[in-house]
């Protein structure tokens, strides 16, 4: 079992070392070798991973990551199996689940936040559930130390962006553009924006994620913000059968362009 | 006399909510305060009502089934939204929110739709005002809704198919709430039933209220005694036209009963969860997956339900039933036979089960509401009856 304490206090200090942190996103249960695949991105030199458990209506995920998740639930992927495989993965870096409301709200939230901190995953992302609807999950995962990571939108008029760094725990995520998940051909302009807008009401780490598609574009976020995360650019090539080793020098390669940066 | 209005935070009892990803809320609110804004403004209230008038021609009558009643030994009255312009009661909702979106500046429309229906009134609506207009279906619903495919194409939309999960409306939904997370600046959310995230099941519930309205003063005029019916039924999708007629109706000794397809049966079959913005019953696998419904009528084919009937059946406000779907082809061809009146598939579940609780219904008085009507449905009746 993994025993590295909580992901903002990794990520803090890294980030005060001068590091920017790279959090890739596997879908778990996407291919026989997914925990590989997660082990070889931390070699890689991702700071935390994301792991996503697929839920049946993704709404805010792009064909790629849709495709993902099909895959995986079409394989018998469960929560239960996922967390489980997690439980002896020892990745030797903090992980953050990614999933929808619902996985969580049906098993219960004591249930799952204690499936969560038994499995040794650190934090929790939930895209639908904002700072509206956050409260009753996030008492209870407060209380038994896991991090609810918070997302923060271009959208998001200046008054809520406070409220929504207080809440947070882990990271702020910064929702990159308005849109899905997916790869875009260039970084948006909202992309640094929303970093900026961010960092200016908080210390906690400011993430960029959703659109940041290559090592070119993570090197321009992290211009402004503390880091990337990058899903759909890993996951299309998971789906195209790269498999750890291909996964690993992806991200190698972003690493690399980040520290070079 | 009404129903409930819901909690600032949208609740129904404890269903309902703001379920959406961040990008959303803001919009959202907006609307919120965009609707409060506009429903309480006469000038916007007396264009939405001439609309419904000269254009939708409401108010739409009630209708004696004498034949039927005779049969059945109960007296069945219809509300007849199937003689609404575009053939439905979707029409009422979305008159409302077209104009709702001119009034935010919005320009572009996108809807989801099973049956068709609400992606033709929604596209009826944006050629009506001018705005561009998005409809998604699911590529299922797309083969056997062929006519309002057509249809909306006739009207200047763009009907764009779902092709993921059970390719029906669930899954247009889905790719209806993706496109609004990155258009939402100049895009309008058109949803076309009480689901969804707060406020939709509120606003969309008070522009089908005058549904209730019309039909509580039509039975008033009509009925002798205390002027009520003693039993409305109506079919369950999202709940917009039971929710429609229900609001007329609350708070009395009428008997209120939804009717869900047995295959798609959130209240009857489900447990609360949350998809699509709302917390609300749900048909859902042990890991809170959501399975697919089935239904032969592509308009209630919908694993969820409107939080305001979930909160109503737990409250026990109003009672759900379910019919199967060969209850429903029996009850399209007997109401055609016995009325000349072809109903939609959805409104046929309602009378489906007056058929089968008609034993129980010995010398009530009943009212159903005809949501639609059938011409969307023969083509597909024609392959079923063979
Ligand atoms: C005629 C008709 N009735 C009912 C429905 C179901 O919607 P709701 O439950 O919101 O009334 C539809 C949906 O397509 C419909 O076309």
């Amino acid at each position: 079992m993994n025993d590295l304490g909580a992901l903002e206090p990794a990520l803090r200090a890294k980030r005060d070392a001068g590091r920017k942190l790279l959090v890739p996103y596997v879908t778990g249960g996407l291919g026989p070798d997914w925990v590989d695949v997660v082990r070889a991105v931390a070699d890689a030199g991702a700071d935390a991973i994301e792991i996503g458990i697929p839920f049946s209506d993704p709404v805010m995920d792009g064909p790629v990551i849709q495709l993902a998740s099909e895959r995986a639930l079409a394989a018998g992927t469960t929560p239960a199996s996922i967390l489980g495989s997690l439980r002896v993965c020892d990745a030797g870096v903090p992980l953050a689940v990614m999933t929808y409301y619902n996985i969580c709200f049906h098993m219960g939230h004591e249930r799952f936040a204690a499936s969560l901190r038994d499995s040794g995953v650190a934090a929790a992302i939930l895209p639908d559930l904002p700072l509206e609807e956050v409260g009753d999950w996030a008492a209870v995962a407060d209380a038994v130390g896991i991090e609810t990571v918070m997302l923060a939108a271009p959208t998001a008029p200046d008054e809520r962006l406070p409220r929504i760094c207080a809440r947070a725990r882990g990271f702020v995520y910064a929702v990159g553009l308005l849109g899905v998940t997916g790869e875009r051909g260039e970084l948006a302009a909202t992309a640094t924006e929303i970093a900026g807008r961010l960092k200016a009401v908080t210390d906690k780490p400011v993430l960029v994620g959703v659109g940041v598609s290559n090592a070119e574009q993570a090197v321009e976020a992290c211009a402004v913000a503390d880091g990337v995360v990058i899903g759909s650019a890993l996951v299309r090539r998971l789906l195209d059968g790269v498999g750890p080793s291909g996964a690993f020098e992806f991200v190698a390669g972003i690493r690399r362009a980040l520290d070079e940066a | 006399m009404s129903l409930a209005d819901p909690t600032p935070a949208g609740r129904f009892g404890e269903f309902g909510g703001l379920f959406v990803p961040e990008t959303l809320v803001p919009a959202c609110q907006e609307l919120e305060g965009a609707f409060r804004d506009a429903w309480s403004d006469d000038t916007f209230r007396a264009e939405l009502d001439q609309l419904l008038r000269d254009y939708a021609g409401r108010p739409s009558p009630v209708t004696e089934c004498r034949r039927l009643s005779e049969e059945l030994g109960c007296r069945l009255l219809l509300k007849r939204e199937d003689l609404n312009h575009t053939g439905s009661h979707k029409i009422n909702n979305v008159l409302g929110q077209a104009l709702l979106a001119r009034r935010m500046g919005k320009t572009r429309l996108v809807a989801e739709t099973g049956a068709g229906q609400h992606g033709v009134a929604t596209a009826t609506a944006a050629a009506l005002l001018g705005l561009e207009c998005v409809v998604y279906m699911g590529e299922v619903d797309m083969r056997r809704q062929e006519l309002n495919v057509f249809r909306m194409r006739l009207l200047g939309a763009e009907v764009r198919s779902a092709t993921s999960g059970s390719r029906t409306l669930k899954d247009a939904i889905n790719e209806a709430m993706r496109d609004w997370v990155a258009t939402v600046e100049t895009t309008h959310y058109c949803l076309g039933s009480v689901m969804g995230p707060h406020p939709y099941p509120w606003l969309v519930r008070e522009l089908q209220t005058v549904i209730g309205r019309e039909a509580r003063r039509q039975c008033a005029e009509r009925l002798g005694g205390d002027g009520l019916p003693d039993v409305v039924t109506a079919c369950v999708g999202g709940g917009s036209n039971a929710i429609g007629i229900f609001s007329g109706f609350a708070r009395t000794r009428v008997e209120l009963v939804g009717v869900e397809p047995a295959g798609g049966a959130a209240i009857g079959r489900g447990v609360p969860g949350v998809v699509h913005g709302m917390k609300s019953y749900l048909m859902q696998d042990e890991w809170g997956q959501v399975l697919e419904a089935h239904s032969v009528s592509a308009g209630l084919d919908y694993p969820g339900v409107g939080p305001e009937h979930s909160h109503l059946a737990a409250a026990g406000l109003a009672r759900y039933e379910q019919v199967t779907d060969a209850e429903v082809i029996e009850a399209f061809q007997v109401l055609s036979r016995t009325e000349g009146i072809i109903p939609a598939l959805e409104p046929a579940h309602a009378i489906a089960w007056v058929l089968r609780a008609a034993p129980q219904l010995q010398g009530a008085t009943v009212l159903v509401n005809l949501s639609g009507r059938g011409d969307k449905d023969v083509a597909q009746m024609m392959d079923l009856l063979g």
